[in-house]
């Protein structure tokens, strides 16, 4: 039996299920202090636009939500099949197509900062 | 039985019971087994079988968690009947063979594909490095001993297999057990045999067929960890993928 090409897809799924276990939290928290207004000045609306607006800060977004995105639609197409959908071709290229579609949608709005 | 010190007990077995030259199809039957406390499942049934009914077929050689031989599934948790202890449950005590595999005979199940599949990894030293017996023998650090000892721990009872969902669904699947064994060699400092390996664990049915649910380390009795041998052997192979179609130059 050949060698399977699965790395291709797992590489991304377990750099972005590292990258979201340690960045996530991270961002949650920075959200609801946010949302309730404790957030520190040097986080502001205008400092992290500014941060935004360059183009480390777009790389950073952008491989922070591409790998998020991948990763979680390996894991949902894992779960899927470990309740039994055997329909995993079909599965797969709906949750990968969504990633797809998240990242190019990331892409186009950085491109607009 | 008459009272002991340490207790007895009327234990309800509901066991499956399955012969195949008379039976259509599996069904339950229940026993009481005076049974002492401290006993565990395995005794229960020994019990059973020498004063109760001695047509019941199971497997079981040491007492001891070492053989491997009696795994079956106890109130539907895959368990070692010697680990399973009387005194952890209440009531009535259902007994199954393992799931996932074909029933031989009661709580005997048909093990032919995981001694296959074994066979296929080549669970065995594989010497990197020929040497005569002049030469003394294969040395070898704690540290490199560490990388491999928890894999080696693995008794082949196959209750991995009956906890796994996907080796459930895909029985092709190579399972938890042969591929923590080809990891133990794989990590083993005196081995070669990792690219041999490799052809049936870096595959589809093989290592990539898990999703990680990790039910084979909640059961495992030995403490193997075989979720944790699969995860280690994905990354080893993305590794490798990269390296062969990338940088075909590099020395794995």
């Amino acid at each position: 039996m050949a060698k399977s090409n699965k790395p291709i897809i797992w590489g991304t799924f377990a750099a972005g299920g590292t990258l979201t276990a340690f960045v996530t939290p991270v961002l949650m928290v920075l959200t609801l202090l946010a949302a309730t207004g404790h957030l520190p000045e040097m986080l502001g609306y205008d400092k992290l636009h500014a941060f935004a607006a360059g183009w480390f800060g777009k790389l950073v977004i952008f491989v922070i939500l591409f790998l998020s995105l991948w990763s979680q639609a390996h894991r949902l197409r894992c779960t899927f099949y470990d309740f039994g959908a055997r329909a995993d071709t079909l599965v797969a290229i709906t949750v990968y197509a969504l990633a797809g579609v998240g990242s190019i949608a990331t892409l186009v709005y950085l491109a607009r900062l | 039985m008459t009272e002991n010190r340490m207790g007895t007990r009327q234990v309800e077995l509901e066991v499956l019971r399955y012969n195949p030259e008379t039976d259509q199809e599996p069904k339950f039957q229940r026993f009481t087994v005076p049974c002492v406390n401290e006993w565990c499942v395995l005794d229960a049934l020994n019990y059973l079988k020498d004063n109760l009914d001695s047509t019941l077929s199971y497997r079981w050689s040491c007492h001891m968690q070492v053989c491997g031989s009696c795994g079956m599934m106890i109130n539907g948790e895959p368990k070692l009947a010697c680990k399973a202890m009387l005194r952890d449950y209440a009531g009535v005590i259902r007994v199954e063979p393992l799931s996932h595999f074909p029933i031989e005979r009661d709580l005997v199940s048909v093990a032919d594909d995981f001694m296959a599949k074994l066979k296929r990894v080549k669970p065995y030293l594989i010497p990197g490095e020929k040497r005569t017996l002049a030469d003394g023998e294969y040395k070898q650090t704690p540290a490199q001993l560490e990388r491999y000892k928890k894999y080696a721990m693995c008794i082949n009872c196959m209750l991995c297999y009956a906890a796994c969902p996907e080796y459930g669904l895909t029985p092709k699947f190579i399972g938890p057990a042969a591929i923590s064994l080809a990891h133990r060699y794989n990590q083993d400092s005196r081995d070669g045999g990792r690219d041999e390996r490799q052809e049936e664990i870096a595959t589809s049915e093989g290592v990539w067929e898990c999703t990680f649910v990790g039910a084979c380390s909640d059961v495992c009795p030995k403490h193997v960890d075989p979720a944790s041998a699969l995860q280690q052997v994905k990354v080893a192979s993305t590794v490798d993928w990269y390296l062969e179609h990338f940088m075909s130059w590099v020395k794995k």
